[in-house]
């Protein structure tokens, strides 16, 4: 299970995360909704250590991931594969060598051994016969599903998610949010969504956790965040809902 | 903040010489590091080494002649090229033409979370991006300088004997008398100080960018202009202790 603790982050005056306090599930996905701007990637980074908190702390079954020496941090970070809001692909690189990229920097495998798991990944995410386009050449969509593609490659047991539908049309959205289901059954392990999609979190969530100035102010199903008492929370998901919606 | 910033790339270059030690040895990636600064960069040098040598034996030969010694024209071209022009110039060269391209490479992989992406993967953004950027530096810039001395020479030869009229054999004596295997050793260990400087200020610009694109274009400049400064503060400091 991973459980943050009294996390707490400052941008010089601007104090962003004032005390987040989460548990997440294994074997689950959890989205964490809130404002844009309300600190939700910066949380995000704070799992996995690309940020230092000023406080608090996040447990990795027990172990503290914010104070760990850089060797440590390395092979924990080997049990993470993360999706980025652009996907963050290497734009020197065509797809199959970013796919086979963290193969060849952890694993000592045969060509062979990695052109199947390039090909495997590629069919997973629906993609095939883009192996040689570099991401300059693909869609918003593409370049999403490709850097899926890379975070699995490892076999990651916990998944992050940047906004992964954030500036796609609603078909491809729809498609990344059953990708993001599917990866999740595939992997059986923990999916941590940041997102203010809130049609698709209703989707595919099986817990939802809401951001709101700097503390996670309401956690649960979907069904019970609709009828949550704190109304921020209940106007949140309303307004980002269009009417007669249906998960 | 001079003393900072200079404190920031003492602490880039002890990293990036640091992670040179550490296993994965990134040896494609500095070949293919030493192409991008090296290879790439040598018509370029052959022509402002060309054109370098040849002004030189221009305003230097016609100066000598008015006082009959226009014969050591070859050799003040040889020297000053080998102990000063050959590395500063190579150095500046470089500076402008793959100092600017790492900082504006790097910066834009940290503005596109590519530098993230890196350490997400258990990757050592260091090892992979500066490192091998310092050692191929380290090596193409002294060899770059060599090229840049030799066109510079027969530059000054096309001019002080096709121009001039300088006789061949005394042009050629005088540069073997003058010159010392010493002054070109000097002249290559300048040359590859500049290319550790090139090196560390246009992968620290970049490493440390924010801001989007307009980031990425104050990042680069700032390498050039922070690298070509620093070539000629420390030219001066290598020279004193040398000659």
């Amino acid at each position: 299970m991973l459980e943050i603790r009294n996390l707490k982050k400052s941008f010089g005056t601007q104090r962003v995360l004032k005390g987040v306090n989460l548990k997440i599930k294994n074997g689950e996905i959890t989205v964490i909704i809130g404002s844009s701007g309300c600190g939700k990637s910066v949380l995000l980074r704070h799992l996995i250590g690309l940020m230092k908190p000023d406080e608090g702390q996040i447990l990795l079954d027990g172990m503290d991931l914010t104070n760990l020496p850089k060797e440590e941090l390395k092979r924990v970070r080997m049990r993470f594969g993360m999706l980025f809001q652009d996907a963050a692909l290497f734009d020197s690189m065509n797809v199959y060598e970013n796919i086979a990229f963290p193969l060849r920097e952890h694993r000592r495998v045969s060509e062979k051994e990695i052109s199947e798991a390039v090909k495997q990944r590629l069919q997973e995410v629906g993609m095939k016969n883009v192996e040689r386009k570099l991401p300059s050449e693909l869609s918003g969509g593409m370049r999403k599903r490709v850097g899926l593609a890379r975070a699995l490659v490892l076999n990651p047991e916990i998944v992050l998610y940047d906004e992964p539908t954030t500036g796609l049309d609603p078909i491809t959205s729809r498609a990344i949010d059953d990708l993001i289901v599917q990866t999740q059954q595939n992997i059986q392990g923990t999916s941590i969504i940041i997102s203010h999609d809130i049609r698709a979190t209703l989707r595919i969530a099986n817990t939802i956790a809401m951001l709101h100035d700097g503390a996670i102010v309401a956690v649960g199903s979907p069904e019970e965040m609709m009828n949550h008492e704190n109304a921020i929370v209940r106007d949140f998901l309303d307004y980002g809902l269009p009417k007669n919606f249906r998960a | 903040m001079v003393l900072v910033e200079f404190g920031g790339f003492i602490v880039t270059m002890v990293q990036g010489i640091r992670a040179l030690f550490i296993r994965p040895f990134r040896i494609n990636l500095i070949f293919k590091e030493a192409e991008t600064i090296g290879v790439n960069s040598t018509f370029i040098i052959l022509l402002t080494g060309l054109f370098t040598g040849a002004v030189l034996a221009l305003q230097s030969g016609k100066a000598f002649r008015l006082f009959n010694a226009e014969g050591v024209t070859g050799a003040v071209v040889a020297l000053s090229l080998f102990r000063e022009l050959g590395p500063v110039m190579t150095g500046l060269m470089i500076a402008a033409r793959s100092g600017s391209s790492m900082a504006a490479q790097i910066g834009t992989m940290r503005v596109t979370q590519q530098i993230d992406a890196l350490e997400v993967m258990a990757v050592d953004p260091v090892s992979y991006l500066i490192a091998p950027r310092i050692i191929a530096a380290f090596v193409m810039v002294p060899l770059l300088s060599i090229i840049f001395d030799m066109m510079g020479i027969f530059g000054s030869y096309l001019v002080g004997v096709g121009m001039l009229e300088i006789n061949e054999a005394t042009f050629f004596e005088k540069i073997e008398a003058y010159v010392k295997t010493e002054d070109m050793w000097d002249g290559l260990i300048k040359a590859a100080a500049f290319g550790i400087i090139i090196a560390v200020v246009g992968c620290r610009k970049g490493f440390l960018t924010e801001g989007g694109a307009e980031g990425v274009g104050r990042a680069t400049t700032q390498a050039v202009v922070i690298a070509s400064v620093t070539i000629l503060i420390a030219d001066y400091f290598l020279t004193a202790m040398m000659f």
